[in-house]
C-alpha cells in the first residue's frame, strides 16, 4: 500500500512535468504574427527593441504620467493592437487644410482632432468651415525596410510613370522638416527647401522620430524635447516622456520585421498574382522595393516586397475629403503598402476595415473604391470573370 | 442627507425588532469550525482557527499561501515560477463582555505589499444588533468577507472578485451588522459607511476601468478623496438544507467634482451590485459556491470608450469531496475534485464608431484536485485555461496553466 502511494506520488510528479511541454499550446507560426524583430539582431539590439516593445504595446499614459488632458487614445497598442491596422474607433480626424498652402486652422485646433478629454476637461469639436478627414491607424510593421529606400529610388518611380498609358502617375509629397529632423544621408531636396516625406496616409511624415513625436503629442499628449507644445494650452511645457524612449519607441518601429506571405507557391495564389500585374495594380502597389545601407544587417541594401510606391495618387472624388497634407491634392492619398494585407482582420475585431478612413468593409469593396488614376485597372478588375476575381482576392490575403 | 435618513431609520428598526431577541455571542466568537451549519458568510471574518495565547483575552492566528506555476500564453512562458503569494496573520481580543476586537494583517508577494485588511472593534448589543467601526471589509459579495486561501480549493482568487470588484477591499468605516435565526432559517443584514474609490478607478494603466486601481492610492485611508460617503448594504438568507443567498449593494461618488469650494465636474456614481450563494447537495455532499457582480460606472461622455461603463463577472466553483477517510496521522483527510469557472466583462457595451459590441473580456475553465490533511490545510494541483479577448474583440488569446500550491492556516 505505502509503496503504491509513493510510486503515484513520483509518476505524478513526472507527469507534472511533462505536461507543461504538452498540454500547454505551442506559439503561432511566425507568418500569422505580425509582431516580431526582424531576424539577426544582436543581444543590445534584441534587448532595446524589447524596451521599445514595452513602451509601444504595454506603456499607458493616465493623468499622472502626462495623458491629454485632451488626447485621442491612451497608448500607441490602443491604436496599432499587435503592431496591426486599428480598428475606427482609435481612427483620427484631421481638418482645416485645403491645399499646399498650409493649415488654415492652427489656432483651432489643426491639424488633428484631439476628441477625447480627461475629466474636467472639454474636448475639441471641429471649427465651422473646416473641411475633414479620417484617419484609420495603418499596421505599424516593416517601417524599418521603408525607411531606407532612397529619395532617388522613390523619384526614380514617379518618372517611371511620365508616360504610363493607364493614366497613372504619383508624386512624392514635399514637406518643410521641423527643427528637431535632420534630413537623411542622399536626401534630394525641392527648390523651396522641402524634402521627400513618406510616413502616414497621405504621406506627410519624414521619417519614424517624426512619425513617433507626433504621435505622442497629437494622439496622446505627450509632450516631449523635441515637441513641447502641450495641445490643450498651445504653450511648450516640460517633455512628459524621456528622448531615451522615444529613441526606443523609433528603434522598435526600425526593426519590426515584415510580414511575411503566406503560401506563396500555392497555386491559385500564384495566378491571383500574375493577374495583380496584368490588371495594373503593380502601377501603383510596387511588389519590389530596395533598401540602403544601414548598420542592422537585416535592412542593409535588401530587397523587399511591400507593394507600394510610396508616391501620393489623385484616387478620384470618391476618395477625396477636401483635407490635405503637404504639397499632395486633396484626393492624393499614398499607395496603401498591401504587405500584411491578409492579417489586417486579426486586429481590428475580424473584420475588415479598409482605405484610408475604413469605409471598406471587403477586398473588393476597397478595389471598386480605387478611382481617378486607378480608374483604368480598377474597370479591368470589374470586367474580371468570378473565378479570377477569387484568385486576386487569394493572393492578397495571402500578403 | 438621504444617508443620514437610511441610516437613522435601519437603526431603529434594529433596535425594535431586537428587544425580543436572545443573546447569542456566537457572533463574535472566534475559534469556532469552518464548517458549522449554523455560520453564515457575514461571521467568516471572526470564524477562523486562533491559538489563545496562555491565559490572556488574545488570540493569535492566520494563514499563508504559496505556489509553483508554470504559465504560457500563447506558446511564450516565462518558465518556472516560485510564487510566495501571502501571509496573513491575525489577532482578536476579547476586550471585555461583548466587546472585541480583530485584526488582520496582510503581506503579499513577498513583502512588497503590506495591508491591514481588517482591525475593527465589534460591539455586540444583541445578536441583532452589532456596532463595528475601524478598518472594515466591505460586505460587497461573498467572496470579500470570505477570502482566507485555506477555505478555497483553487491556487487563484477568482478572476471577476480581484480584478472587477477589488476584493480583498478595505476600508476606513462604521457599520452596523445583524442575524436572526428562526428554526432551519437564518437571515443576516450588514450596513456600512466607509470611504471608497477615486478617479484612478477611470485613470490606470490598466487601461479600462478598474476598480481595484484605487488600492494604489495610499492616501485613502487618511483622505477621501472628494469626501463623500460610499454605503455597503448586505442582506442573507440561509436555510440548512438549501444553503445561503445574499445581495449586496456598495455605492457612491467616486470621482473629484469639487476643489477648494469650486465645481470642476459633475458629481459621479460608482454602483456595484452582487448576489452570491453556497450550498452543498445533500446526495453527492457536492459544494457549489458563485457569485456574480454587476458594476456600472458613470464615466464622463466626453471621455474615451476604453473605460467602459458597464461590467459584469462572476464565477462558480463546483467542489466534489472524492474520499474522507484516515491517512497517517489525520483522521479526516479529505480528496476533492473541483472546477472552477469563470467569466468576465470588463467593458459591456457598443463602439460609438461602429456600433459593434466592445470586447475586453475573459473566461477561465480550472479543474482541480485537492488533499486536505485537515480543514486547515489543503495541497491543491489546477490546471487553468483562459481565454482573453482584447477591447476590439480580436481573436482571443489562450493561456494555459499548470499550478500546485499550498495553503494553510497556522
Ligand atoms: C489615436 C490612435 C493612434 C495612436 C495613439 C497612435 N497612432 Fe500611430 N497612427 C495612427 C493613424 C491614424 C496613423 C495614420 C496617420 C497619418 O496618416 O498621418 C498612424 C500612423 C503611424 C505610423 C506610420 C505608419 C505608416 O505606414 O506610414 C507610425 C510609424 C505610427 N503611427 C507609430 C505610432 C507610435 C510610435 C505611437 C505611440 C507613440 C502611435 N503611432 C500612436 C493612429 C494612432
Ligand atoms: C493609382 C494607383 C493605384 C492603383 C493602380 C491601384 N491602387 Fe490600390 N490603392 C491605392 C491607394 C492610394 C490606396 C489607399 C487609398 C486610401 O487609403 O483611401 C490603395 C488601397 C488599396 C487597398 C486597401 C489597402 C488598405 O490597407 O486599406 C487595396 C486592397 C488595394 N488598393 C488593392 C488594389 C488592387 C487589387 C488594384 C488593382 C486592381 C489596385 N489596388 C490598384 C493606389 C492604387
Amino acid at each position: 500500500m505505502k509503496k503504491t502511494n509513493t510510486l503515484i506520488i513520483i509518476l505524478a510528479g513526472i507527469l507534472c512535468s511533462v505536461a507543461c511541454q504538452k498540454i500547454l499550446p505551442a506559439a503561432p507560426e511566425d507568418h500569422d504574427l505580425l509582431d516580431g524583430s526582424v531576424q539577426g539582431l544582436n543581444n543590445e539590439q534584441a534587448a532595446r527593441f524589447g524596451r521599445g516593445d514595452l513602451t509601444f504595446n504595454n506603456k499607458i499614459f493616465t493623468s499622472e504620467t502626462g495623458l491629454g488632458p485632451i488626447f485621442v487614445a491612451t497608448s500607441c497598442g490602443s491604436c496599432h493592437p499587435g503592431d496591426g491596422k486599428g480598428h475606427p474607433f482609435t481612427s483620427l480626424t484631421r481638418f482645416g487644410q485645403t491645399d499646399d498652402t498650409g493649415n488654415k486652422f492652427h489656432t483651432q485646433g489643426g491639424p488633428q482632432l484631439q476628441n477625447r478629454a480627461l475629466p474636467g476637461y472639454q474636448p475639441e469639436t471641429i471649427p465651422p468651415g473646416a473641411t475633414f478627414s479620417t484617419f484609420t491607424p495603418p499596421m505599424v510593421t516593416g517601417l524599418g525596410f521603408l525607411d531606407l529606400v532612397s529619395d532617388a529610388d522613390i523619384l526614380a518611380m514617379a518618372k517611371k510613370n511620365e508616360n504610363n498609358i493607364d493614366g497613372i502617375r504619383g508624386q512624392p509629397n514635399w514637406i518643410t522638416l521641423p527643427s528637431y529632423i535632420k534630413p537623411k544621408e542622399n536626401a534630394i531636396a525641392r527648390y523651396d527647401g522641402k524634402y521627400i516625406a513618406r510616413f502616414g496616409l497621405k504621406a506627410s511624415v519624414y521619417d519614424l522620430l517624426h512619425q513617433t513625436v507626433e504621435a505622442l503629442n497629437q494622439d496622446i499628449g505627450i509632450t516631449s524635447i523635441y515637441n513641447p507644445i502641450d495641445q490643450w494650452s498651445g504653450q511648450p511645457i516640460e517633455p512628459e516622456i524621456l528622448a531615451s524612449e522615444v529613441h526606443n519607441l523609433v528603434f522598435y518601429l526600425q526593426t519590426l520585421k515584415a510580414p511575411i506571405q503566406r503560401n506563396p507557391e500555392n497555386h491559385t495564389i500564384k495566378a491571383g498574382k500574375s493577374l495583380f500585374k496584368s490588371i495594373g495594380c503593380e502601377g501603383c502597389h510596387r511588389e519590389t522595393l530596395k533598401t540602403g545601407t544601414s548598420l542592422i544587417t537585416a535592412l542593409n541594401k535588401v530587397e523587399f516586397h511591400p507593394y507600394t510606391d510610396l508616391l501620393v495618387h489623385d484616387m478620384g472624388s470618391e476618395l477625396d475629403d477636401k483635407y490635405t497634407e503637404g504639397t499632395a491634392k486633396t484626393s492624393e492619398w499614398r499607395t496603401a503598402p498591401l504587405w500584411g494585407l491578409g492579417l489586417v482582420k486579426n486586429s481590428q475585431g475580424g473584420k475588415y476595415f479598409l482605405m484610408h478612413d475604413g469605409r471598406a468593409k471587403s477586398i473588393e469593396e476597397a478595389i471598386l473604391l480605387h478611382g481617378g488614376e486607378a480608374k483604368v485597372s480598377r474597370d479591368r478588375y470589374k470586367e474580371l470573370p468570378n473565378e479570377d476575381k477569387s484568385q486576386l482576392t487569394a493572393f492578397l490575403e495571402s500578403l | 442627507m438621504n444617508n443620514k435618513l437610511y441610516y437613522s431609520i435601519i437603526t431603529l428598526l434594529c433596535f425594535t425588532l431586537n428587544s425580543y431577541a436572545q443573546i447569542d455571542s456566537t457572533l463574535i466568537k472566534p475559534g469556532s469550525d469552518t464548517t458549522k451549519r449554523s455560520l453564515m458568510n457575514l461571521e467568516a471574518i471572526h470564524n477562523r482557527p486562533f491559538t489563545n495565547i496562555g491565559n490572556t483575552p488574545a488570540a493569535l492566528g492566520g494563514y499563508m499561501e504559496s505556489n509553483w506555476q508554470y504559465l504560457s500564453t500563447e506558446g511564450v512562458s516565462e518558465g518556472h515560477q516560485f510564487q510566495f503569494r501571502r501571509l496573513t496573520l491575525f489577532t482578536s481580543a476579547t476586550i471585555t463582555k461583548r466587546i472585541k476586537f480583530l485584526a488582520e494583517i496582510e503581506f503579499e508577494d513577498g513583502a512588497k505589499e503590506i495591508a491591514i485588511e481588517f482591525a475593527a472593534l465589534d460591539i455586540e448589543l444583541s445578536p441583532l444588533l452589532n456596532l463595528r467601526g475601524g478598518m472594515i471589509v466591505n460586505p460587497i459579495g461573498a467572496f470579500n468577507e470570505n477570502h482566507d486561501g485555506p477555505k478555497w480549493e483553487f491556487t487563484d482568487r477568482p478572476l471577476a472578485m480581484t480584478n472587477m470588484l477589488p476584493a480583498t477591499w478595505s476600508t476606513p468605516g462604521f457599520g452596523i451588522y445583524g442575524k436572526k435565526s428562526f428554526n432551519k432559517w437564518m437571515a443576516s443584514y450588514e450596513f456600512y459607511l466607509s470611504s471608497g474609490f477615486d478617479n484612478s478607478i477611470i485613470e490606470n494603466s490598466e487601461n479600462k476601468t478598474f476598480l481595484p486601481a484605487t488600492k494604489q492610492n495610499k492616501n485613502r485611508f487618511e483622505e477621501s478623496e472628494n469626501g463623500t460617503i460610499f454605503t455597503t448594504t448586505k442582506f442573507a438568507v440561509k436555510n440548512n438544507k438549501w444553503g445561503e443567498i445574499g445581495i449586496s449593494h456598495m455605492g457612491g461618488i467616486y470621482n473629484k467634482y469639487r476643489d477648494e469650494g469650486i465645481d470642476i465636474d459633475d458629481k459621479r456614481r460608482v454602483n456595484i451590485y452582487a448576489i452570491d450563494f453556497n450550498t452543498q447537495i445533500p446526495n453527492t455532499k457536492t459544494f457549489v459556491t458563485g457569485e456574480f457582480a454587476w458594476v456600472f460606472v458613470d464615466v464622463p461622455e466626453t471621455y474615451s470608450q476604453q473605460f467602459g461603463t458597464k461590467q459584469q463577472g462572476g464565477f462558480i466553483d463546483i467542489v466534489q469531496p472524492l474520499y474522507t477517510r484516515k491517512v497517517l496521522d489525520w483522521n479526516n483527510a479529505t480528496v476533492n475534485l473541483s472546477v472552477r469557472i469563470e467569466y468576465v466583462d470588463w467593458n459591456k457595451g457598443r463602439f460609438k464608431e461602429t456600433g459593434h459590441q466592445i470586447g475586453d473580456e475573459a473566461w477561465s475553465f480550472m479543474p482541480g484536485i485537492s488533499f486536505r490533511p485537515s480543514q486547515k490545510s489543503v495541497f491543491r494541483l489546477n490546471y487553468r485555461y483562459l481565454k482573453t479577448r482584447d477591447l476590439f474583440q480580436n481573436t482571443p488569446e489562450r493561456t494555459d496553466a499548470l499550478i500546485v500550491g499550498i495553503s494553510t492556516y497556522f
